[in-house]
């Protein structure tokens, strides 16, 4: 039922930190109940805090409701509480004894494709929510397609509102076995299914007796225990470099460090380096990792490296594994989503972001469009507007190295920026 | 204008610190760079601080000696070692500042080979600029100074301290927040930011704030405090204090203003979850005595920092909605 205040208890919240950190994002339709399903995470695992939970029950109490909305906490701005409406992506935070969670709550109107695929950007994981009852619609198919699109590493699909078709096992089997289909199609592997009532706490927190038939984990269980382990991991060693570092002073008169985090792959002292465009060889002769000398790094780490040689380095510079470098390129393909206002027309100057590169581009040819309903490619020449998605090259000023987004998350991405107004227009990744 | 804005050298204090006493890098104990989340959130801060610097010509962080400010100036060292912070620090000195905050901030500037620039909020009463408010809070005058310091020092980035899981429309806030030349956040105006690629450009007269500590809990930020053994201004930590009960809050006579009539001084052991302006800041009774009861405490707290210890957002439901886009911090 709906929470009050004095129901709260003490969280079970450590004292040291938590061993991970796992970013996730939601989407779902207008009315599936996500809101109400991210309030009943954040208030089951004790991170509503009394005086939120006050305000929210004031608040709905002020609009004739009895109880607390859940929904409510997660609106955040006066025009969204007005509109009835969640116009932008609202970030989250709780933890459990086991881990830190970052969730990346986003609409989930048709017109805010932009606003998933900005949740999903950085996420390890997507949680897809369907009504039990309408089942995949239009909307599910999407927000599969833009998980898939951005490669997040996990899927899981809650079915809620389970508590309305009586907790049925058939109902549950039969969607979980159309979402699969797309799913495969789309090219996920792994998609994790989960019956659930957000209403009434089912499967959230706590493993629901309304559905026997269901062996798996609850939601929250469920995200506790996911793998961590990236692609980034096991792909060849990237560091873009963000920061050249001189101090120029009598105690460190030549130390020259390269700054950077550890966009994938692992790097150790002594390791023969490529500083890429240029393609000069070097190696790693010293790794600080923040004030700590270390032997290796790994990604995810800001780091600093030293190299036996004075080679000529500038911010935006990747410094790889020299056994694989990264693909040079002066013609990027990619799969963009529009996010700016303006469209994406061949013949357009942009300024493309790669890591810590800028380089100027002309847009070439628009080669596709994605129907993210149909998931098919459309062959599609007209520019590219506003949470549109589609397949473009992109001529640039000078050779830069560029991954495959597939082999590298970090790498493998880009965003168009207008060169006049300096707005993000689009979100790219390079095939 | 420039006059307002006072170059400090720094010399040593009366409250205690003695020099070197807040020499960070030497005073703190590093972390343990095993990856975990800390570790993640270390990583992703001293990523954003380097981005700052390598995109923009003249960035400032906001220092007020509280302890998010504190914990952004302690990543941004371990971001630029053994290279010196490569920007200056601006704080915005209401002139009802706890004492102890500000012979921190002296000392920290002294000790770690810092520039300061100080914007006194008395300045601009002085000129006529700006009207003290009859209930003595000058917490919303520090939008003005701030952003004639911003437009004055002509800096494009500027560090805040700010962290989404502050409030309601801190939530919506990006890491990269782009504000016009009237120093205004326009929420709908605000760019998608996709992967880590923050877009920093602006036109000229804009500037960008930038929050390295986005992705924080206030429970976070005291674990690293606690992790790295960076000090902090005593009134963190239990002690007894003068105060009296307003509103629901501890606060304390200063300055600022005092008792009115029905309210009584009393003696109670209090400690500061958030330290700003005097006059809105409460103190909450607390025995904690250091970092570790600190985290305690806030781990079983029921109640969120701002609730607890902030008058400014308990206004309205929009408080803090309303001053963010006018240009505060």
């Amino acid at each position: 039922m709906n929470p009050t205040v004095t129901e709260l208890e003490t969280p079970a919240i450590p004292l040291t930190g938590t061993a991970e950190l796992l970013r996730f994002a939601t989407a779902g339709s207008v009315d599936d109940g996500k809101s109400t399903l991210v309030g009943r995470l954040l208030y089951d695992s004790k991170s509503i805090l009394s005086d939120q939970l006050a305000a929210v029950e004031q608040a709905s109490h002020a609009r004739g409701m009895e109880g607390a909305d859940l929904a409510l906490l997660t609106d955040g701005l006066r025009a969204e509480r007005e509109q009835g409406i969640t116009i932008d992506v609202a970030y989250r935070y709780f933890s459990t004894p086991k881990r830190s969670f970052i969730l990346a709550d986003t609409p989930g109107h048709v017109e805010y494709t932009r606003n998933m695929v900005t949740g999903a950007s950085t996420a390890d994981l997507t949680l897809i929510l369907v009504d039990a009852r309408h089942g995949i619609v239009e909307q599910t198919r999407r927000h599969a397609a833009i998980a898939a699109l951005l490669n997040v590493p996990h899927v899981v699909l809650a079915v809620n509102k389970m508590d309305l078709v009586d907790f049925s096992q058939e109902r549950f089997d039969e969607l979980t076995t159309e979402f699969n289909q797309i799913a495969r199609t789309l090219g996920v592997d792994e998609v994790t299914a989960i019956p659930v009532s957000a209403l009434l706490g089912d499967n959230v927190v706590t493993h629901s007796e309304s559905t026997p038939w269901y062996d798996g984990p609850h939601l929250l269980e469920h995200l506790e225990q996911v793998s961590l382990e990236q692609e980034e991991h096991s792909f060849d060693f990237r560091l873009p470099v963000q920061y050249i570092n001189r101090p120029r002073t009598a105690e460190h008169h030549d130390y020259r460090g390269y700054s950077g985090r550890v966009a994938s792959g692992s790097v150790a002292v002594d390791d023969e380096v490529i500083v890429q465009p240029s393609g000069h060889t070097t190696k790693v002769t010293a790794i600080d990792l923040l004030g700590k000398d270390v032997q290796t790094a790994h990604p995810g780490q800001s780091i600093t490296l030293q190299l036996a040689d004075d080679i000529d380095i500038v911010r935006g510079d990747v410094i790889t594994s020299s056994s694989a470098p990264a693909p040079l390129t002066n013609e990027l393909t990619g799969t963009i989503c529009v996010v700016g206002s303006n469209p994406v027309a061949p013949g357009q100057r942009v300024l493309v972001r790669i890591g810590p590169r800028t380089v100027r581009g002309i847009i070439g040819s628009i080669v596709d469009r994605l129907d993210l309903e149909t998931l098919e490619h459309i062959p599609h020449t007209e520019p590219l507007v506003l949470n549109e998605v589609g397949t473009i090259t992109v001529r640039l000023a000078e050779q830069v190295p560029v991954d495959s987004y597939k082999n590298s998350r970090s790498t493998g991405a880009f965003i168009l920026v207008d060169s006049n107004d300096g707005a993000t227009v689009a979100g790219g990744m390079a095939l | 204008m420039s006059q307002n804005i006072e170059q400090v050298t720094a010399e040593v204090d009366e409250f205690g610190y003695a020099p070197g006493d807040l020499n960070m890098l030497e005073v703190a104990t590093n972390g343990t760079g095993n990856q975990d989340q800390l570790d993640a959130l270390e990583s992703e801060s001293v990523y954003i601080f380097r981005e700052v610097v390598g995109e923009f010509d003249n960035p400032a962080l906001l220092f007020s000696g509280g302890k998010d400010s504190i914990v952004m100036l302690y990543l941004a060292m371990k971001a630029f070692a053994p290279s010196p912070v490569p920007f200056p620090l601006l704080h915005v000195d209401t002139g009802h500042n706890f004492p102890e905050a500000i012979a921190y901030r002296d000392q920290i500037v002294a000790d770690n080979n810092l520039r300061l620039v100080v914007a006194e909020v008395q300045d601009w009463i002085d000129r006529g600029v700006l009207t003290e408010r009859p209930d003595g809070s000058r917490n919303p005058l520090q939008t003005v100074p701030l952003l004639d310091s911003i437009t004055d020092g002509k800096f494009d980035a500027v560090f805040g301290g700010g962290r989404r899981d502050e409030e309601k429309a801190r939530a919506k806030e990006r890491v990269f927040s782009l504000r016009n030349a009237f120093g205004e956040w326009e929420p709908r105006r605000q760019r998608p930011e996709l992967w880590n690629l923050y877009n920093g450009r602006h036109q000229p007269g804009e500037h960008v704030r930038v929050f390295p500590l986005s992705n924080w809990t206030e429970l976070d930020v005291w674990r690293y405090i606690a992790r790295e053994n960076i000090p902090l201004p005593d009134i963190y930590y239990t002690h007894e204090r003068q105060v009296f009960k307003r509103d629901g809050m501890w606060l304390s006579p200063g300055a600022w203003g005092d008792l009115r009539e029905g309210e009584e001084l009393e003696t109670r052991r209090v400690r500061f979850r958030t330290i700003g302006d005097m006059s809105c800041t409460g103190a909450v009774e607390s025995e904690a005595a250091d970092v570790n009861d600190v985290v305690a405490e806030i781990a079983a707290s029921r109640i969120t920092e701002r609730g607890a210890t902030r008058a400014d957002d308990r206004f309205s439901e929009a408080a803090m909605e309303d001053r963010k886009r006018e240009g505060y911090f």
